[in-house]
């Protein structure tokens, strides 16, 4: 998504009723991120709305882009946002063969995320198709990447064939770098 | 290692109640040349000058990360193939950003500011500065500065061929070159000083 350098055509402030929307939001689709939402967005906090190409918007608290979006669809968070709280998002670990790839910006290949490097959550912890993941990496404290599940963790045990995960977000994209700037 | 202490942490509380009690954030360290966390820059084209810096900045991490160990356990589960041809990429990566790199110098070397001034009416005058990009600088920042420093107006504008420039009021060629040079280190002899208005020989 992120591929090219994200050239932002200046940033607008959100309204607060949208705000508390997308906290609402934010709150359903990672319930585990809800307890600690008033540190990551605090209620009094004045978020400001960045446009970037291709009808992304990226949410952003002080010229720190925290949430972005593309159309109407799954909110995600931006890397330094899973780094801070890694345990409030659905991960899934690929091996280190398959890391360059996706700092490349590679779409996530099945086998990158069955062989013995990488790990899926177990069969009762399925994950749903449409998902967004974050992408730990082998022998790494930290996450890589954001994406959203191609197919549910069990599809991809048992098919390991095609596209896993598509990558929306990765380690030094132009979001990340516009973030640093 | 604390890291472990806390996340096994995390993980009994999430076990229990999945409404933990507040989590903690965790802090992490971003190298100061590739801006990813550390333990990533060994991906990127800047190894050599990232392990400097990890030096440097946070010698413990640098220990943990470049120890003999850790260099071992890093192989991991890759095939031996798979390695070299990794490798092989890395290092054609590595000589490309060089190359890059010291185009980029050059390129800075050769470049330069003018600073021009412009008859606005007989004796009142622009100044404009155009080229600070060249110089890694932030265009629309750079003219709040001149605007606070010099206490007059200044804006970023565009010139006729489309370029940025900053139009600062008044006359301050000699202010502002001794400023660029003070505040932002751009070297002297790369500032011109351009007169419009002897070019066209209305004169002053």
């Amino acid at each position: 998504m992120f591929k090219k350098p994200v050239s932002s055509s200046g940033k607008t402030k959100i309204k607060s009723s949208v705000q508390r929307n997308i906290r609402q939001k934010i709150c359903e689709q990672y319930p585990l991120l809800a307890p600690v939402i008033d540190d990551v967005l605090p209620k009094k906090a004045q978020l400001d709305l960045i446009k970037a190409p291709d009808r992304i918007s990226l949410y952003a608290l002080d010229n720190q882009v925290l949430f972005f979006q593309s159309h109407d669809d799954a909110i995600m968070p931006h890397l330094k946002v899973v780094h801070k709280y890694p345990q409030c998002f659905p991960t899934v670990q690929v091996d280190r063969g398959a890391i360059r790839f996706i700092l490349g910006g590679a779409q996530l290949m099945c086998p990158g995320l069955t062989s013995p490097g990488a790990k899926l959550p177990p069969a009762e912890d399925n994950i749903p198709e449409g998902t967004v993941v974050a992408i730990n990496a082998e022998g790494k404290e930290h996450a890589c990447m954001v994406g959203i599940l191609k197919m549910s963790t069990e599809d991809i045990k048992k098919l390991n064939k095609g596209n896993g995960v598509e990558n929306c977000h990765y380690l030094g994209d132009g979001l990340w770098k516009l973030d640093s700037e | 290692m604390s890291m472990e202490a806390e996340s096994s942490a995390a993980g009994a509380a999430a076990g229990e109640q999945p409404a933990a009690p507040a989590l903690e954030p965790q802090v992490v360290v971003y190298c100061g040349v590739c801006s990813l966390p550390p333990e990533y820059c060994e991906f990127g084209a800047t190894v050599k000058k990232c392990t400097d810096w990890l030096e440097a900045n946070h010698p413990a991490l640098h220990q943990q990360l470049y120890s003999s160990e850790a260099l071992q356990s890093k192989m991991g589960t890759m095939s031996l193939e798979a390695q070299q041809k990794a490798e092989k990429d890395l290092a054609k990566k590595q000589q490309k950003e060089e190359l890059r790199q010291e185009r980029e110098a050059a390129k800075k070397k050769a470049s330069t500011v003018i600073i021009k001034r412009v008859e606005r009416t007989k004796r009142k005058f622009v100044t404009v500065v155009s080229g600070v990009e060249l110089f890694d600088l932030n265009v629309k920042t750079v003219a709040k500065d001149f605007g606070k420093r010099f206490a007059c107006g200044s804006s970023v504008t565009k010139s006729v061929t489309g370029a940025e420039e900053i139009t600062v009021q008044g006359d301050l060629s000699d202010e502002i070159m001794e400023w660029l040079s003070e505040k932002y280190g751009v070297d002297e002899d790369n500032i011109r000083q351009v007169d419009e208005s002897k070019k066209k020989g209305s004169g002053g």
